[in-house]
């Protein structure tokens, strides 16, 4: 009942607010599993922001020669690599690597694929035909080859990893953005703001793109896991980020030929790392969708 | 297709600097880069070098490796075996146990079983690719040496030995998502009218879900695997690599460390029109599995 008398009194937006968003919202926060994995990914969000300030191993860069393959202990909870340094160090000073590729990599894919979408389902006729055109050419062409060579074109580098997965990454987004500009461009509320004076981009960004942003929301969760996972495989196979940027997948290729040493540390210690965060970010991600969607409103 | 063609075109020719001066080496003089130059066709205007360009993949002639001057066209058809047989038999084995796992699990839906499952695949989700091979290669090969640790026999009775470990590996790392969609697919299925319609006319939910739900899951399953046949050239370019396989994904990740770029570009332009191919396959199999839907 509480819910209603707040929409009766607050004036029109904040009351369609309250119906979505904090309808979602209160879901999400009544499923345990849900919370939970927020708490994790917020800690990650700390340790990374911990690494990039310096506040946590901050000269993690250097290692010692002396003090090299250190079995685990108090000091180095996962020992020390090849060039003495402290394995543990190297994966936190990864956490902020794949937090960053995550979050730039699937945001510049965010932008591209609802400013193409939008303009595509809106506007329709031949800018949709160039924009269909384009996203079907770059969907046939496997990511595999794409990303590696839009790296190779570009070089190494973390920069250039961020670019070649966000510009890779937006079909699916800018598909289901299209889908929907279509459905809502001919609405009532679309030709009322038309009728009040609002032009083309007034009415795409102000309008109607507040009604789609939880499809932007989903495919952001989906692709911050997936930009994290091909980051590891391209670091992993030399196509990525350079060697002396601390990367998961740097620290999974050096553990290759250390197994039979043996030792564990860059395995054990890259691996919790990434399966703690995957993992909550894949629970969340599911969550989120069942939050959002409204079919499944009234369970 | 024309658009494969032309954004392969774009990126690897205004973007890649000069591949003569690359290719020529650092020693080299002026006259040399030009012969080089003129040797690739490089002299030529850019409309004349996406002719050249368009007439190779027509012919499949994509002339010759510059790393191992090798004939590419012969490259491609060497590698398509040891690929396919890498990726074919797990491909198959993971569909028809996924599919059965995926009916299994919607049959218990809501139960312990069904969301271990679940909880299940997405943690097989959340460990790198990686991790699986790295593992497996050590515990298996290496540290109970019940397979070789890597290596191929180019001959078809003594490539079995080889292939053990990498069907395993692939098997498992197809596992989790494979599961997750098929079994959301069935759960689709499992909510329509026909299903409660069948059971009111007093069939046993065993015979619901073996006779009427996994045919008509069977229309998204179809399209699903069919798109993903791709993967059966490019899905084991990890596993090429670590496993020393002479394969098409090795060759595609060699020829990108040794900045080979006939070799680059045709994989792309291959692997797109077969992708392409497999797209237009799962068009027309649908018409042949639902017989409702026609072709535009």
């Amino acid at each position: 009942m509480a819910t209603i008398a707040t929409t009766t009194q607050v004036p029109t937006k904040k009351a369609q607010r309250n119906s979505l968003w904090w309808d979602a919202f209160r879901r999400l926060k009544r499923n345990k599993i849900a919370m939970v994995s927020l708490a994790v990914i917020i800690v990650y969000v700390g340790i990374a922001l911990g690494a990039w300030t310096g506040l946590l191993y901050p000269g993690v860069g250097i290692g010692d020669p002396n003090y090299q393959y250190q079995e685990f202990s108090s000091q180095h909870p996962f020992g020390t690599d090849v060039l003495g340094r402290d394995v543990l160090g190297r994966a936190v000073h990864g956490t902020a690597t794949a937090l960053s590729v995550g979050l730039i990599a699937s945001g510049i894919s965010l932008l591209i694929g609802i400013v193409l979408g939008a303009m595509a389902g809106y506007f329709g006729g031949k800018v949709d035909a160039l924009i269909v055109w384009l996203y079907t050419t770059i969907d046939s062409i496997p990511y595999i080859l794409l990303i590696p060579s839009l790296t190779f074109v570009l070089g190494r580098g973390l920069i250039n990893v961020y670019i070649a997965l966000g510009v890779t990454s937006w079909v699916t987004l800018c598909r289901l953005i299209r889908g929907e500009f279509i459905k809502h461009k001919n609405r009532d509320y679309v030709m009322a703001a038309e009728v009040l004076g609002a032009g083309h981009t007034r009415k795409m960004f102000r309008h109607i793109l507040p009604n789609v942003t939880h499809l932007a929301f989903v495919q952001f969760g989906l692709g911050f896991v997936s930009a994290i996972k091909i980051e590891v495989i391209l670091s992993y196979l030399g196509l990525g980020v350079d060697p002396r940027t601390p990367s998961w997948g740097i620290m999974l290729d050096d553990s290759k030929l250390e197994l039979a040493r043996p030792f564990w540390g860059n395995l054990t210690a890259a691996t919790i790392f990434m399966f703690g965060l995957i993992l909550s970010f894949n629970l969340f991600n599911e969550a989120l969708r069942d939050a959002l969607d409204p079919k499944l409103k009234n369970r | 297709m024309f658009g494969i063609t032309l954004i392969t075109f774009i990126l690897f020719n205004m973007l890649m600097g000069d591949p003569a001066v690359r290719f020529a080496g650092r020693h080299a003089t002026q006259a040399q880069v030009e012969s080089i130059r003129s040797e690739l066709g490089l002299d030529r205007s850019l409309p004349e070098q996406y002719i050249f360009y368009v007439k190779q993949i027509v012919t499949f002639d994509f002339g010759r490796s510059w790393a191992t001057k090798q004939k590419i066209s012969t490259m491609i058809s060497e590698g398509i075996g040891p690929t396919l047989s890498v990726t074919a038999p797990p491909f198959a084995m993971s569909i028809v146990f996924c599919i059965g796992l995926a009916l299994f699990t919607s049959y218990f839906r809501g139960t312990v079983f069904d969301h271990g499952v679940v909880v299940t695949c997405l943690a097989l989700l959340s460990v790198s690719s990686l991790v699986y091979i790295i593992l497996l290669q050590y515990f298996l090969a290496y540290h109970l040496g019940a397979f070789p640790i890597s290596g191929w026999d180019p001959s078809w009775i003594g490539r079995w030995e080889y292939l053990f470990l990498p069907w395993i590996i692939l098997f498992v790392l197809t596992l989790g998502s494979n599961i997750l969609v098929y079994r959301s697919v069935v759960l689709d299925e499992t909510f329509q009218d026909y299903v409660r319609t069948a059971r009111a006319k007093g069939l046993s939910s065993q015979k619901v879900f073996a006779k009427h739900v996994l045919k008509n899951a069977m229309i998204p399953i179809i399209t699903i695997i069919v798109i993903e046949m791709p993967f059966l050239i490019t899905g084991t370019f990890l596993i090429e690599t670590f496993f020393s396989i002479p394969g098409l994904g090795g060759m595609i990740i060699k020829g990108l460390n040794e900045s080979d770029f006939p070799v680059i570009k045709a994989m792309t332009v291959v692997i797109s029109i077969a992708y392409m191919f497999f797209n237009i396959l799962s068009d027309i199999l649908y018409t042949v599995v639902d017989p409702r839907i026609k072709l535009g």
